[in-house]
């Protein structure tokens, strides 16, 4: 699946949830549930997302020309918002995360439910991981 | 209990539009009055009133508005007196809050007075506002800040704070009611030890002037600061008390219009206290509704809402004293209706949103208190703080949902 097709099939998800705060929560925590588990190794003070409130870790390594990225937080939703972006650009080509264009956290509102700072937290975890992807593409070039 | 400590809440609530609301579709609940609290009509209808009515610039304006304006201006100033028992008027400044207040001691008075080697004695649960100012000032004279250490209750270990106090101690600055424990620090015994080392004591009321009546005499305080909206006012109004002695040696805070008496080229002096810290327009239309906010408290009476407000406190740590994995944090026998709290296994942040879902309006987070946190090793708290407006059902309502929430996260 592209990614553009990964954000539609989450906006559908949240469609469904009609706006139900609660509803949303429970999902998001299930998402989170989801997440692939991060070593212990990897929760280093590197890994950390700067500009997050609560502690948010992502790293990412290549496979096969993909880009696996792995990710953990330390509050149970939170954790559910790195489920979603990891879910969307995990196993794609570097070239396509960086080109990638995330539109699904304003087609599901997600301003409403997790606030603006939480928001600016957000931006920096997709900062992170175009960063992430920027390395990775050129590793991939120099190999 | 007294008769007069009984109050009747549904009436008071109906005075707070705002409560009237749902938030996700269920009725609000707010508890983040340590924050904020919210306003009542009166005060709501102050501000319309004013810009409707009487509005001019102050004190120097010789028309009948201009004097209408201000009129009503000095008149809070009277209230706010009334309202702290403080001796004479000259002796509150309106400032933008209680941060604002602080910083004016720390540059006026501390800036001027304080030289390398001299000490200021904090407390480990102050608010960064009563933190950086001195840090501030520290830095730039060589003064050095001392930290009175707490109990893991909370409370103050004053045996230490008799070990810190020495000839070097300049200023004592501490809170009356520390906004993330809701300790009632005994200020009154604190000011008479500053005062027997030669030192001057600084309080910071902002979360003890919506619970305690306030008297700057008895407790014999050299400054205390407080601020509007904590307690039923407007934004952006705070206060400074400062014994006439004092704010008449202090260097002023900020330079312009209002606060000279004569400018020239080849110099400027300075006008009396309180207008020498008043540089500018005021916020003349908050603190007319400030004066509102007095009235609010006035009418109820700080005994009653005291009464209450326990009450609900009461309520509350004995309701989630049940949930297993509840930790209150602070727990001092002297407690104003704050309530910090963490439940085991379950992050502030979570569960903080998943009230909001409900309604309840909670803060979570280290409440601009980092050091506090980092004494009692933990990240942060969720914060329940109640006002006179909240009541037994909400009480009822916000224990059950928490309940409810943690079975979400132990399933």
């Amino acid at each position: 699946m592209s990614i553009d097709e990964k954000q539609d099939e989450l906006i559908e998800q949240f469609q469904l949830l009609d706006g139900d705060m609660e509803m949303t929560l429970h999902y998001l925590m299930e998402l989170g549930g989801e997440l692939p588990a991060m070593d212990e190794a990897d929760k280093t003070e590197e890994n950390i997302v700067k500009g997050c409130q609560s502690k948010v870790w992502l790293n990412a390594s290549l496979d096969e020309g993909k880009i696996i990225f792995k990710g953990d937080s330390n509050t149970d939703i939170t954790k559910g918002l790195v489920s979603m972006l990891i879910k969307v650009l995990n196993h794609q080509r570097p070239e396509d995360v960086l080109n990638a264009e995330i539109y699904f956290p304003e087609k599901i509102g997600m301003n409403r439910f997790i606030g603006t700072q939480r928001s600016n937290g957000f931006a920096s975890m997709i900062k992170q991981i175009n960063y992430y992807a920027l390395a990775l593409s050129t590793e991939r070039s120099d190999a | 209990m007294t008769l007069e400590a009984t109050i009747d809440v549904t009436a008071i609530r109906k005075e707070f539009p705002i409560l009237n609301q749902e938030i996700n579709g269920h009725p609000l609940v707010y508890f983040d009055n340590a924050a904020s609290s919210q306003k009542p009509n009166s005060v709501i209808q102050s501000l319309v009133d004013y810009y409707s009515n009487d509005h001019a610039n102050i004190h120097r304006g010789l028309h009948s508005l201009a004097e209408r304006a201000t009129s009503k201006y000095e008149e809070v100033r009277r209230k706010t007196q009334e309202f702290i028992n403080a001796p004479e008027q000259e002796e509150i400044i309106f400032t933008r809050g209680t941060t604002e207040s602080i910083n004016l001691v720390a540059r006026g008075y501390g800036a001027k007075f304080l030289k390398p080697g001299d000490e200021i004695i904090l407390s480990e649960m102050e608010h960064h506002s009563n933190i950086v100012p001195w840090q501030m000032i520290a830095k730039e004279t060589g003064a050095v800040v001392k930290v009175i250490p707490i109990s893991n209750e909370g409370e103050l270990l004053l045996e230490k704070y008799n070990e810190l106090l020495s000839d070097k101690t300049r200023i004592v600055a501490i809170n009356y009611i520390s906004n993330s424990l809701g300790t009632i620090n005994p200020v009154k015994e604190i000011i008479q030890k500053a005062h027997a080392s030669g030192a001057i004591a600084l309080i910071d009321a902002a979360q003890a002037a919506p619970h305690l009546k306030l008297d700057v005499q008895d407790l014999d305080a050299d400054f205390l600061a407080l601020s509007s909206h904590k307690m039923y006012g407007p934004t952006g109004v705070g206060v400074l008390f400062g014994k006439r002695k004092l704010l008449e040696s202090m260097n002023p805070y900020q330079g312009g219009g209002e606060m000279i008496r004569e400018v020239h080229f080849s110099g400027t002096s300075y006008n009396d206290i309180p207008y020498k810290f008043e540089a500018g327009t005021p916020n003349i239309a908050d603190v007319v509704a400030f004066g509102e906010a007095v009235t609010f408290i006035n009418a109820i009476g700080h005994d009653a809402i005291q009464h209450h407000e326990n009450q609900l406190l009461d309520e509350a740590m004995s309701g989630l004293n049940q949930i297993s994995g509840f930790e209150a944090v602070g727990i001092a026998k002297s407690k104003a209706s704050v309530l910090s709290f963490n439940i085991e296994g379950i992050h502030s942040y979570d569960l903080g949103m998943w009230l909001d879902a409900r309604g309840i309006a909670v803060r979570t987070g280290h409440h601009c208190t980092q050091p506090l946190m980092e004494r009692m090793g933990i990240e942060g708290t969720i914060r329940a703080s109640f006002a006179v407006y909240n009541t037994h059902e909400e009480i009822a309502y916000f224990i059950d949902s928490v309940s409810q929430i943690i079975n979400k996260f132990r399933k």
